[in-house]
Formats: C-alpha cells, sequence, structure tokens
C-alpha cells in the first residue's frame, strides 16, 4: 500500500497540528504517487504543482503561526475537467478545448481553496461528460484501478479512479445522468451528488443545465460530508442556487438512524440486473433493517422511462449548451472560406463521435415537427418520475437501489453499442431528472472482486440523511459487505 | 418511427456537424436504435400531465406562487444590473484571431 493510502481530511489535520508533517511534504507525497501510477491508470490530464505548492506553503505559514486550520488544510484533492480553474488548462476530455485556459475559478473550487484544500491537478473524464465509462474522453480510457481492464465508470471516472488509487484524498465529480454514482460504485469509493441548486454551478462548463451538478468523491463519509459543508449553498454567481441553510453535515451524518424509514422498489430489480450485484445489494438492505431501519412497500412505476425521457432532455440541452463551440471565441479554430464553413469543420475536427450523436439526437428531438412528440412528451413524463419521487417521499426518509446493474464492465465492451452504454445508467437518470440527492456506497464485491454500489436516494436538499444512513452502513461494516 | 438517411444529413446541418460520407450510415442506424427505444414514451398518457418546466421550483407549487414563496423556494434572483467583465482581456488573448476587443472572423457581408 502507497503512503498516501492512509490519509484522510481528520489525520491531514491532526497530522499538521502535531507538526509530524508539512503540507508541502504531503504534497510531494501524493505527486510522486502520481508519477508512479498515473501512466497506467490515465486518471489525470494536468496537473498544477505550482498552484498546489503554493497552497500548501500558506496552509504551512498558518500551522507556523500557530492559526485554527480550515476545515480542509492541506487536503490533496483533483478536480474534473470540466469544473473550470483559473490559470490551469480545461479541456473537457474534448479536443475542441485542447488548449482552453480558464480566466477564472468555478465557485466549488474557490470555496474548496479557501477551506485549505489543495488542488493537484485535473481527472479525465468522457468528452463533456457523456459517457458512462470514460472511454468517450479525447485523451484515452481511464483504467479501473481496482481491475486494470475494466472501465472506472463514467463521466466522472477520473475522478473517481484517482480518489480509490489514493493519488487524491478528494476529488470533485459532476453528475447528469449518473456521472458521479456510477463511478463511484465501479471504483468501490462513495460518491455524491447533491441536491440541484445546493452547490453552485457557476465555472461548471454546461452539458445539460437542468441535469448538471457538482458533487463530492472521498474515501469514507465523513470525508463527503466534510466538501458538502464547504461547497454547498447560495451563490450569486448561479442563479439556481438555492439559499437553503447549509447543515454542519460532519455533525449530522453521527445522528442514529433507528426508525427511519427507506423503501426499495421493484422496478430497480428487474431484467438486467446482475445477480452477484443484487445479491449484495439486497445483503446491505437487510443490513439497514438490522439497524433499526424500518422498510416500507414502494412502487416507483414511471422508472422504465427514465432513460429514454433523459436521452431526450439532456442531448436537447447539449445540443443548445454546445453550440457554444463555433471556433469564435475560444478553443479549436479551423480555418473555413466561410463563417458557416469555419464552424463546420471546427465542429468536425474538435468533437468526438459521442458528442456528435448526443448533438445530432438533442438537434432532431428538438427540431421542427418532432418538438412535440419527442421533447415535449418527454418534459411531461419528467414530472411523472418527479411526481414518483415527491409521492415516495410522503411515506419513506429515502430510497434503496442498486447503483448500476452490473459491475465495472471490460474495456472496449460497450464501445460499439451506444443504447447499451446509455443503459449503464438505468438507476441513476430517475435521480437527475426529478432533481434530488443520492449517494453511492460501496456494498461489497463480487466473486472476482470488482466492486459494488449501494444507492441512496433522498428528498430534496435531504443530504443529511442519505449521509447519515450512509455513515451507519460504513460502521456496520457495509462497505466491506461479505454476506 | 425511423431515421432516414436525408434526415440525418439535415441534423448535421442543423447543428454545424459536418459528417464524412461512410459515417452517414454509422450515424443513421444508431441514431434510429436510439429513437426506437425512446419512442417508448408513446406509451404513455401524458394528456394532463404539466411539462417540467424548472428543475429547482416545481410546476405545482409556480401556481400558487407569490415573490415571499418564491424566494421561500430558496431562489433568488439578483437585480436586473451590468456588471464589468473582468476576464474579456483573458478571453482575447487566447483566442484564434482577435483584434481587441473583437473577435475577428470570415467575412460574413459582401458589399
Amino acid at each position: 500500500m502507497s503512503a498516501t493510502a492512509l490519509w484522510t481530511v481528520a489525520s491531514i489535520q491532526a497530522a499538521l497540528l502535531a507538526k509530524r508533517i508539512s503540507a508541502r511534504e504531503i504534497v510531494g507525497e501524493f505527486y510522486t504517487e502520481i508519477d508512479r501510477r498515473n501512466p497506467e491508470l490515465n486518471a489525470y490530464l494536468t496537473l498544477s504543482p505550482e498552484r498546489a505548492y503554493s497552497q500548501a506553503d500558506r496552509v504551512d505559514a498558518a500551522v507556523a503561526r500557530g492559526e485554527k486550520l480550515p476545515a480542509l488544510a492541506g487536503v490533496p484533492v483533483a478536480i474534473k475537467d470540466v469544473i473550470s480553474t483559473s490559470g490551469v488548462r480545461t479541456t473537457c476530455g474534448s479536443k475542441i478545448l485542447e488548449s482552453y485556459v480558464p480566466p477564472y475559478d468555478a465557485t466549488a473550487v474557490t470555496r474548496l481553496e479557501k477551506a485549505g484544500a489543495v488542488v493537484l491537478g485535473k481527472t479525465n473524464c468522457d468528452e463533456f461528460a457523456m459517457g458512462s465509462s470514460n472511454e468517450n474522453s479525447a485523451y484515452g480510457p481511464v483504467r479501473n484501478p481496482v481491475a486494470l481492464d475494466r472501465v472506472p465508470g463514467g463521466s466522472s471516472g477520473g475522478s473517481a479512479a484517482a480518489v480509490a488509487a489514493h493519488l487524491a484524498v478528494l476529488a470533485l465529480g459532476t453528475d447528469t445522468g449518473g456521472s458521479i454514482r456510477q463511478p463511484g460504485a465501479c471504483c468501490g469509493i462513495p460518491g455524491l451528488m447533491p441536491t440541484y441548486g445546493r452547490v453552485s454551478r457557476y465555472g461548471l462548463i454546461a452539458f445539460a443545465s437542468s441535469l448538471d451538478r457538482i458533487g463530492p468523491f472521498a474515501g469514507n463519509i465523513a470525508d463527503a460530508a466534510a466538501v458538502m459543508s464547504v461547497i454547498a449553498g447560495r451563490d450569486d454567481n448561479d442563479s439556481t442556487s438555492a439559499s437553503v441553510s447549509v447543515p454542519e453535515y460532519g455533525s449530522e451524518i453521527e445522528r442514529p438512524v433507528y426508525g427511519l424509514r427507506f423503501g426499495v422498489p421493484e422496478e430497480y430489480f428487474g431484467k438486467g440486473l446482475d445477480s452477484e450485484v443484487k445479491e449484495k445489494v439486497l445483503a446491505g438492505i437487510a443490513l439497514m433493517e438490522k439497524l433499526g431501519c424500518r422498510r416500507v412497500p414502494l412502487r416507483m412505476p414511471h422508472t422504465e422511462y427514465a432513460i429514454a425521457t433523459y436521452y431526450i432532455i439532456a442531448t436537447a440541452e447539449a445540443s443548445s449548451n454546445l453550440a457554444r463551440y463555433d471556433g469564435v471565441r475560444y478553443g479549436l479554430r479551423v480555418p473555413g472560406a466561410t463563417l458557416i464553413d469555419m464552424y463546420r469543420k471546427t465542429r468536425e475536427r474538435g468533437f468526438g463521435p459521442e458528442v456528435k450523436r448526443r448533438l445530432m439526437l438533442g438537434t432532431y428531438v428538438l427540431s421542427s415537427g418532432y418538438y412535440d412528440a419527442y421533447y415535449l412528451r418527454a418534459q411531461r413524463v419528467r414530472s411523472l418520475i418527479a411526481r414518483d419521487f415527491s409521492d415516495a417521499f410522503q411515506k419513506v426518509d429515502a430510497i434503496l437501489t442498486p447503483t448500476s446493474p452490473t459491475p465495472a464492465f471490460k474495456l472496449g465492451e460497450k464501445t460499439s453499442d451506444p443504447l447499451q452504454m446509455y443503459l449503464a445508467d438505468i438507476y441513476t437518470v430517475t435521480g437527475d431528472l426529478a432533481g434530488i440527492p443520492g449517494i453511492s456506497v460501496p456494498c461489497g464485491k463480487t466473486r472476482e472482486g470488482l466492486p459494488i454500489g449501494l444507492q441512496i436516494l433522498g428528498p430534496h436538499f435531504g443530504e443529511s440523511t442519505i449521509l447519515q444512513l450512509a455513515r451507519a452502513f460504513e460502521s456496520a461494516g457495509g462497505f466491506t459487505l461479505t454476506g | 418511427m425511423s431515421i432516414s438517411r436525408e434526415d440525418v444529413l439535415r441534423v448535421a446541418e442543423l447543428a454545424y456537424l459536418e459528417l464524412k460520407p461512410e459515417e452517414v450510415e454509422t450515424y443513421r442506424g444508431q441514431l434510429d436504435e436510439i429513437l426506437n427505444y425512446i419512442g417508448k414514451l408513446q406509451q404513455l398518457d401524458v394528456t394532463n400531465v404539466e411539462p417540467f418546466t424548472d428543475i429547482s421550483f416545481p410546476a405545482s407549487e409556480a401556481r400558487a406562487a407569490s415573490p415571499s414563496s418564491y424566494r421561500k423556494s430558496g431562489k433568488e434572483l439578483r437585480e436586473d444590473v451590468v456588471g464589468p467583465c473582468q476576464v474579456a482581456e483573458a478571453i482575447l488573448d487566447q483566442t484564434a484571431d482577435a483584434v481587441k476587443p473583437f473577435f475577428r472572423v470570415p467575412k460574413v457581408i459582401e458589399r
């Protein structure tokens, strides 16, 4: 095991205060480990050592002055490459932004650094966060640190792999259809998608604006809670961010779960669910009951329409958001004889096949003659899916399901069949469509040793509840479940 | 519903995407499969269902909305005033062809 594997938010804070190690030395340990592992894993696309060491020096100076340290002092974090970092290249996993250097930071990054966190670099992802395996990155796939011939999940595959391989203590990912929870499940670490509006999207390069969220990956629940306390809350630069007060998640997670009610909708256990995943998730659910939570019968009748709804709405929004990449203002420009010719050549050269496929699908469902049949209908079905959840949360505090129907699949296994790839998100897209929060927590492994994820969904702004359940599950040994 | 070769060429044109001739049939087949799957939404009766219009403020609440309930929903709109753009210089510095404070593009108006 590498030296970096032992670090958590709490152990770093304790070690810094006891002056056993400096923040600069901790950063050095992580870069050494990145040098050793990253050529194989391809989790990081860009490193930011100058920025990291100067932040570490600020933390060390605060320690030397005997100051009270902020919540994430000296904690190394990785940032998904769709989140803007001032002065540090941000590619979105795309050739079209290969040399793009944002002139400002995303609010989530600003808040992490203000809390003392150290940004090590930017992590690989599917191009514009479109994918479930990280194989749609223009910079090559990420390998799953648990099994190198397998995908890490996607689209935040690099962030998940970086934390799972101890190349960062924490990472930010983004979730539009499952892109935090599914790679969390594939790599065997917790990944949290917050409520829509809980975390500012300012500086997040848009894919589908009514779905996109920023959230954390961490090695344990306390660390995920620590990140949430820092990044959540209103931001005047994002009018959709909510001014709902931010709880002290760190203390909330220790509250007892006895008597909490949860539902297990059978719609999440149908055809296509791997038998070993099913077995472990049901064992995880049994453990929750043993902890004193009460299982309540629940139906979610519109679940089977979620993927279809999602791929209409997400691609429609993407076709609008990605219209900005035309060679005029930033990123790649391929010269053309006319303005339109320049747009076409730039986009043909700059975008990969999955992005093109989705832009065409999104354009099609919005186009004259098809709008009512596809887009408008999907928005109505989205209301039905959201209503399934609001009805459910009248009866239960949380909903438990598998995160993904299968464990991490082999590299190349699904690349030739886009629809099969889309179905990897079948249990996660519902939460994105409804705007609610969800977390994936490790729930044992397959006989082959591949991680399995248990998904815990909560009501709007119910992050405390799902983190509390996740923490109780973790304490009871659920992460390494063998039963 | 199925998508034709002409449909594919038309959406590619609308999306300003240039496709190589050999790509057209690949995309057509894939989009066709996806659209067939998406077609399952036609099974649902949605006649009396409102479209989902605002993710952070559900339609049911919007109907009864007053300014105070809007604020209570956690959403706030700032004053509609123009602020300075502090990043214009930095953006223009890395653009492919800039004549400050403009982006330069191929000529669109002939005279």
